[in-house]
């Protein structure tokens, strides 16, 4: 498969994860502002802004909902809002067109050519839709899609992004503490309540709900999953392993992240969160630029600064 | 442009919006406000989505066997935290009264001793289980969930209509009304400190796991339904999955040794405390109607056992009857020495002959009710009732004085309701809903209030015709929400950040970067020379054609 291609394939896996994990950070978010008599909406929007990589800026004037549905939902410049990577998205698969097969085209298409008009509707409605439209894409990828590296790219990608943007979910709490959404919220956010109340028999602490969005091995949200699922899409990309240690990047950065989170005591994982969120989310990115180094070598033109880390 | 208040007329009953000189009362100002900007049709397909969401969501009730969406008005109830005070000292007062009278009930009758109800009264009662008396409730709760009806009459004070310490319910459309308004009206919460109701779950569960068995350390815990043909399944399925346990028919459930098991993949589990929404009649074809499918053979000898909770408590009807609902006042005064915070409505027994005579005499303005309906079956309302009704409920008031009682009409409140194309006055209930866990009884912030859709119709019965609103008790202090809030305003927050965290930088493909410059480019291009670009996408795809 062409590089070109695969890197394509690649980020339609994961602009769709962002789109969906996005609409469903936005959802919980803006439900828990119009719900809690209590929230601190600048604050909030702030703190959510920041972790999502989007800090308000000076000339944003006062922070509240409706900035952060215009940066985080609407904007179409913005490969990290909603639009913006439905619609980058589609265009890498227009790149891709003679690999992606025309199911999935079309489903992407389609909703780049009616995204206007669902983007009018209130924000709920909305993010039902965006969450429908990646449901489709994760069914025909899951139906329709041979298992062979169409498929590998694009479930890397989603991995990938899954792992980052659940960490991020995780920090917006971490963060705001009691004025952010509550344990609840995410892991509804997340469609996680359910499983985890009939997991926890309806008994359970903080604790436990942020353990279940971590460590679960068997929630496909939670981060071990993902990485997990993504460490077992890289060993199938590159099955022939040597004697001793991995001789993958990717792999190596994934693979330490997910054994400290699994083999760390919750409690130890829970007293600095944040900070081992975000090296969740360092551990993506790192494994993010390892696999474009390995399998899609940029030509010439490297003047991408994307991760200065 | 006119608004769709226009018109809004003010009758002769208590208007929970505008008081009788027509003026916005203080706690409906926000919400009249933002309701006025919007536009019929914005409204109506507001309206629209929220009917919609509960079609999708199965949020319905059985109606002579179809399955409804259970209508939702888009205009809230507004109560404000002061009468919210009363309202759920009222609701903690009555409900300590009715757990202290079923515990007298089904034990010493001291009450009946000292004289403040008749023996006759609860032996006549439909509703009164002698078995009941050979259970002793874990932690001394009978009522874990009581739902009390009130009304507000003419002058706006609050009254009690009838009590539901049986198997109440209607708490789901509490919860579920909430999550679809916040969606549909997002912007009419954004103003007002609306207290929430998403703890109901986590109060309930805590009750009964504290209900549990003694020496039982980690409780299981079922909700027990009828099936999936029950009115309120909905209801059932929404609390079992919110609380995280088990929803179990009864032919899930088996007793062995004077235990109770549910039948899993697993093998058996043993079961401590049942949530059961079976009435009692149904639950246990040993002690009860032989012929019950619904039921759990053995379940009320595992009770008596101790070794099983049933929440709500066997025979827990007797206090819900109508006729034993008029002692209630006198029960407050004789168990708690506490005078009633919430009074009730005025009400005849018609075993007395004097109160039967005036009442037959004067039916035609009366409301007549029997003792033990639920759901608004029987209600013969006198001034809107045929002859022939009127004759028939004589006869039976004849036949079966104790079997009746007899109310005037009262005008219950109106609330703004939308209704064909705009806002009109419709009469209004109200169910709070009350949780025992045997130390305290907590009184959900908000209720079920239910709504009767047609003009002047004065029974808000959801089999009935009705719908419900969302109900909103508003926070103690400020009506409003600040954009900036004070100093040492509102919850205490902890480790609030002075500032914003800083965010992992997030990686995006560089060639999107790459395109959408080439976009600019193409569309310059396509200034000079007009090229139709939609079609564009489905042909420079692979040879196949689309």
């Amino acid at each position: 498969m062409l590089s070109r291609i695969a890197e394509s394939l690649f980020w339609i896996g994961r602009y769709v994860e962002r789109a969906d994990d996005t609409a469903r950070i936005l959802d919980v978010h803006v439900q828990m502002l119009s719900e809690d008599p209590w929230a601190d909406e600048a604050t909030a929007c702030r703190s959510l802004l920041a972790i999502m990589d989007h800090p308000a800026g000076p000339g944003d004037g006062e922070v509240n909902r409706d900035t952060v549905l215009r940066l985080l939902a609407h904007d179409r410049e913005n490969p990290s809002s909603i639009a913006g990577s439905l619609l980058a998205a589609r265009e890498n698969a227009r790149r891709a067109r003679e690999i992606v097969s025309t199911d999935l085209w079309e489903c992407l298409n389609t909703t780049r050519n009616t995204l206007p008009s669902h983007a009018r509707r209130g924000p709920h409605e909305f993010f039902s839709w965006v969450r429908e439209r990646a449901a489709v894409v994760a069914g025909l990828m899951e139906s329709a899609t041979p298992r062979d590296s169409t498929w590998h790219f694009m479930v890397l990608g989603q991995a990938i992004e899954r792992a980052d943007m659940t960490a991020r979910l995780i920090t917006t709490q971490a963060r705001l503490g009691t004025g952010g959404p509550g344990w609840n919220t995410l892991l509804r956010s997340c469609g996680a309540y359910e499983a985890y109340l009939r997991t926890y028999r309806g008994r359970a602490s903080d604790a436990d709900a942020a353990g279940f969005l971590i460590l679960d091995r068997l929630f496909p949200r939670s981060i071990v999953y993902a990485l997990h699922a993504a460490e077992r899409v890289l060993r199938e990309l590159e099955p022939v392993e040597g004697r001793h240690a991995v001789s993958d990047d990717a792999r190596r950065a994934l693979g330490i992240m997910r054994s400290e989170l699994e083999f760390a005591r919750l409690g130890d994982l829970l007293t600095d969160l944040p900070d081992t969120m975000e090296r969740v989310q360092v551990a993506c990115t790192r494994a993010s630029s390892a696999i474009k180094h390995r399998y899609f070598p940029a030509v010439a033109t490297t003047a991408w600064v994307e991760e200065a880390l | 442009m006119t608004d769709l208040f226009d018109g809004y007329p003010l009758q002769q009953a208590f208007d929970e919006m505008l008081d009788r000189d027509g003026v916005l009362r203080s706690c409906y100002e926000q919400v009249h406000g933002r309701l006025t900007r919007l536009t019929a049709d914005e409204v109506a397909s507001r309206a629209d989505a929220l009917a919609r969401s509960y079609l999708a969501q199965g949020v319905t009730f059985d109606f002579a066997g179809e399955e409804r969406p259970f209508p939702l008005d888009v205009v809230p109830r507004v109560i404000e935290q002061d009468d919210w005070t009363d309202i759920a000292l009222g609701v903690q007062q009555r409900v300590r009264a009715l757990e202290a009278f079923l515990d007298d009930v089904y034990g010493p009758q001291q009450a009946v001793k000292d004289g403040v109800v008749p023996q006759r009264l609860i032996q006549s009662s439909s509703d009164f289980q002698r078995v009941a008396a050979s259970i002793r409730p874990a932690g001394g709760v009978r009522c874990h969930v009581s739902g009390i009806d009130l009304i507000r009459d003419e002058a706006g004070g609050y009254r009690v209509l009838e009590d539901n310490v049986r198997v109440p319910s209607g708490v789901s459309y509490v919860v579920s009304n909430r999550r679809a308004m916040v969606r549909t009206f997002p912007e009419l919460f954004s103003r007002l400190r609306v207290q929430p109701v998403v703890d109901y779950p986590q109060r309930l569960l805590a009750a009964l796991v504290a209900s549990a068995p003694d020496g039982v350390p980690d409780p299981t815990v079922v909700v027990l339904t009828p099936g999936v043909y029950n009115s309120a399944y909905f209801e059932h399925s929404l609390l079992a999955r919110l609380l995280g346990v088990e929803l179990v028919e009864g032919r899930d459930l088996y007793t062995k040794g004077g235990r109770v098991y549910m039948r899993t993949t697993e093998g058996s589990r043993r079961v401590d405390v049942i949530y059961r929404r079976v009435d009692d009649e149904w639950i246990d074809p040993v002690e009860f109607r032989g012929d019950s499918m619904l039921g759990v053979p053995g379940l009320v000898s595992a009770a008596r056992l101790g070794n099983v909770t049933l929440a709500n408590a066997l025979g827990n009807g007797v206090a819900d009857d109508k006729l034993v609902y008029t002692y209630v006042p006198d029960l407050i005064r004789y168990y708690l020495a506490e005078e009633p915070v919430l009074a009730n409505v005025d009400t005849w027994r018609l075993e007395e002959p004097d109160a039967r005579a005036e009442v037959l005499d004067r039916i035609n303005e009366l409301v007549v009710k029997p003792v033990d309906g639920s759901g608004g079956k029987g209600i013969v309302v006198g001034p809107q009732a045929t002859r022939a009704e009127i004759d028939a409920v004589q006869s039976r008031i004849v036949e079966d004085p104790r079997g009746w009682i007899a109310q005037p009409v009262v005008q219950l409140s109106t609330g703004p309701t939308f209704v064909d194309g705009a806002f009109r006055p419709r009469h209004l209930d109200l169910r709070p809903f009350a949780v025992n866990d045997g130390s305290d009884v907590w009184v959900l912030p908000g209720g079920l209030t239910r709504v009767a859709l047609p003009e002047g119709q004065l029974v808000v019965n959801s089999s009935q015709g009705g719908g419900s609103k969302d109900t909103w008790v508003l926070e103690a202090g400020a009506g409003t929400r600040q954009a900036v809030p004070g100093p040492g305003e509102g919850r205490p927050k902890t480790a609030r950040p002075s500032e914003p965290p800083t965010g992992v930088p997030r990686a995006t493909n560089p060639d999107d970067v790459a395109a959408n410059q080439q976009q600019q480019q193409q569309q310059q291009q396509a200034s000079t020379t007009p090229r139709v670009s939609t079609s564009e996408g489905t042909t420079t795809g692979g040879g196949s054609a689309c």
